[in-house]
């Protein structure tokens, strides 16, 4: 029997996502997409593209390609893991709206987005990824906003600002073209290098581009906004790495080190400070978002040798703590007026769980000892402590914001009036879910070692980017 | 044809202009469509015929969703008043995009492997004004043909480079897929109830 990797990780999960949408039980949709995924990321990590595996009479080949309309989607061999990785953490969030009514569209939509997400990791020429990026910010929409509440500025924004990344990323593609053809012409370099620049601006939210952010965790449900701070920015930042990959002017290029390193350190430190202040739990994982952006981008930009690895590590970290935040925040959001300080007072009271995984979410972004962000932080900061002191000490003022913010919320969440007694609201499967989550940063924290079955051969998926 | 293509770039800045001063959403929505048959005629130096008349169908069916779902919603007109409103303030910037294209026309059209100075004057408009458009509302039919205009400008650029079916059909279900993203908020917008998270 023959299969190909496009139909089996992109088509089959595109359909099954449709399908799911008909279905009312939400528990069941929810165990099916979680079910689905880790089916699909087990199989990306264990069975292997473009070798036959016989089964006695049974054989088995999975073709790593397939054509539509004249071009190809390719899986190669090498991005098995990666698929398994994508996977794997976007089942979190299926399993995970299992323990909310609240989160009903994540599981269909989200694997409709996943499906698309890989598209664009695997649609040859690889500057098409744009329009499959651009077809699940569409889709994700009706996620973020329900029919019957009116849509704020920040769902808005967010389609404005990553339908504008389209024209940039393709026009871009176009000129890298004429680059390469005739690489003397400088300010054709140069202008290629600057549509290039605004797109990924616009697309990874760089700094001041990313106001949407804070705004939608406000405005929609945070389940929902952080599957899309999971997925979208990752599979963007695997896409830039791609073009850094493939040019090499780009990649040996000062000028982009340097831009690529400012980039980061902005988003690191502006997202640590802005956090600091917050007085809005979302708001504050919205800013935990373009911190996790910026630590990515950072890892771009020290040494590939060392920072494709950290860039790897990054993505289990940022998927569990963003999973396990904004699966408490919509916990806490069930059993309060709003998540602004103000009426979640004494929260820990009466929601303990998802009270501590806000506040362990948080000491991760943090970069706190024994929690899941720490070790990817720590050998990315003694990289780039390496190259420039004080970028160092900028880097270290982004993670400072994020400690203050956790004392800030754990003071609130614990300040509770005198004599009030402790009621916890949670059900059980929430209770276990935000446990396995607390669990797993301190394992990810204690043990990173245990996430190199799929981050090992990742690497190899680039040409030159880690060799 | 020349003749035709210059045609088209005339009814573009006049329909780019015209929905950044229309207050009624019919005539809008008209103007919309009138600029998909402009981008059709712009677009036929480049694309065969057949590419060419399915993104204009396609811009007409994008059209077509924003008006009926609009016809089925409450006058509502309640804007933002951060920025000026008045018609005047309105043609004066698009005066100004129309000479910043004017100036950048030439060198762009080089650079997109001489796409022809009619056919980038006629993109760079719709993308300058559709801009411009995003830039002076936030009521979500008029983002919704702003994100169009500038999509539609960049279709009559880009169709001079690159002409693959893939990405003709990507395209047409991106434009779909906003009109109908349009469509969700507005029926969306009309809910008297602001969620606080």
């Amino acid at each position: 029997m023959t299969t190909n990797a496009p139909t089996l990780w992109i088509l089959a999960p595109l359909g099954f996502g449709v399908l799911l949408l008909f279905i009312r039980n939400v528990r069941a949709v929810s165990a099916l997409g979680g079910t689905l995924a880790v089916l699909l990321a087990l199989t990306a990590q264990f069975i292997p593209i473009e070798t036959a595996l016989r089964f006695g009479e049974f054989s088995i080949k999975i073709d790593s390609s397939i054509s539509i309309l004249g071009r190809v989607l390719l899986i190669p061999p090498a991005e098995g893991s990666l698929l398994a990785l994508i996977y794997a953490g976007s089942s979190l969030w299926f399993f995970g709206s299992l323990a909310t009514e609240r989160s009903a569209r994540v599981a269909p939509i989200g694997l409709i987005i996943t499906a698309l997400m890989v598209a664009a990791l695997a649609v040859q020429p690889f500057l098409y990824a744009a329009l499959f990026i651009e077809m699940a910010i569409l889709i994700s929409i009706p996620m973020l906003s329900s029919l019957y509440v009116t849509p704020g500025k920040g769902i808005v924004r967010f389609l404005i600002y990553q339908t504008l990344a389209m024209p940039f990323i393709l026009l871009a593609g176009w000129l890298l073209a004429g680059v390469e053809a005739s690489p003397g012409d400088l300010a054709l370099a140069a202008q290629s290098a600057s549509v290039l620049g605004l797109g990924f601006a616009f697309l990874l939210a760089i700094f001041p581009l990313y106001n949407w952010i804070p705004m939608l965790m406000e405005e929609s449900p945070p389940f929902s906004v952080g599957f899309l701070l999971w997925i979208l920015p990752t599979i963007t930042i695997l896409f830039g790495a791609g073009f850094l990959d493939r040019y090499s002017w780009i990649r040996s290029s000062p000028q982009l080190i340097s831009a690529l390193q400012l980039a980061g350190l902005l988003m690191v430190t502006t997202g640590g400070l802005w956090a600091a202040f917050q007085r809005h739990f979302g708001r504050i994982m919205a800013y935990a978002s373009v911190t996790e952006t910026g630590f990515s981008i950072l890892a771009l930009s020290v040494d590939s040798r060392l920072g494709i690895p950290i860039l790897f590590l990054l993505i289990p970290t940022r998927a569990l703590t963003l999973a396990l935040w904004s699966l408490a925040l919509t916990i806490m959001k069930e059993n309060t007026e709003t998540m602004r300080f103000s009426s979640a007072r004494g929260m820990l009271r009466n929601t303990p769980f998802a009270a501590t995984g806000i506040i362990l979410a948080t000491l991760s972004t943090g970069a706190f000892p024994l929690l899941a962000s720490f070790p990817p932080r720590l050998a990315l900061w003694e990289n780039i402590a390496r190259a420039s002191s004080a970028s160092a000490v900028w880097m270290g003022l982004g993670i400072l914001g994020f400690l203050v913010s956790a004392v800030r919320s754990l003071a609130v969440l614990a300040m509770a009036d005198e004599f009030t007694s402790w009621k916890p609201r949670e059900n059980l499967p929430q209770m276990i879910m935000l446990g396995l989550g607390m669990i797993g940063l301190f394992i990810l924290g204690l043990f990173p070692q245990i996430v190199q079955v799929f981050l090992a051969q990742l690497p190899l998926m680039f040409e030159h980017l880690g060799r | 044809m020349n003749i035709l293509v210059w045609v088209a770039v005339i009814i573009i800045l006049i329909t780019s202009a015209g929905l950044l001063i229309a207050r009624d959403w019919r005539i809008s929505v008209v103007f919309l469509a009138a600029q998909y048959l402009a981008m059709f005629i712009l677009l036929l130096p480049h694309l065969p015929l057949g590419m060419a008349s399915v993104k204009v169908v396609t811009g007409w069916m994008c059209s077509a969703i924003l008006g009926m779902t609009r016809s089925d919603l409450t006058e509502d007109d309640s804007e933002e008043s951060l920025w000026p409103r008045g018609r005047l303030f309105s043609l004066f910037a698009a005066g100004m995009v129309v000479l910043i294209v004017a100036g950048a026309t030439p060198s762009v059209s080089n650079i997109m492997a001489d796409a022809g100075t009619a056919v980038t004057a006629g993109g760079l408009l719709l993308v300058g004004l559709g801009l411009l458009h995003l830039g002076i509302t936030s009521q979500i039919l008029r983002v919704t043909q702003g994100l169009l205009t500038v999509i539609t400008g960049f279709e009559i650029i880009y169709s001079s480079v690159e002409s693959s079916a893939l990405v003709v059909a990507l395209l047409v279900i991106i434009n779909l897929g906003l009109a109908l993203v349009g469509s969700y908020l507005m029926i969306a917008s009309q809910s008297r109830e602001p969620e606080t998270m």
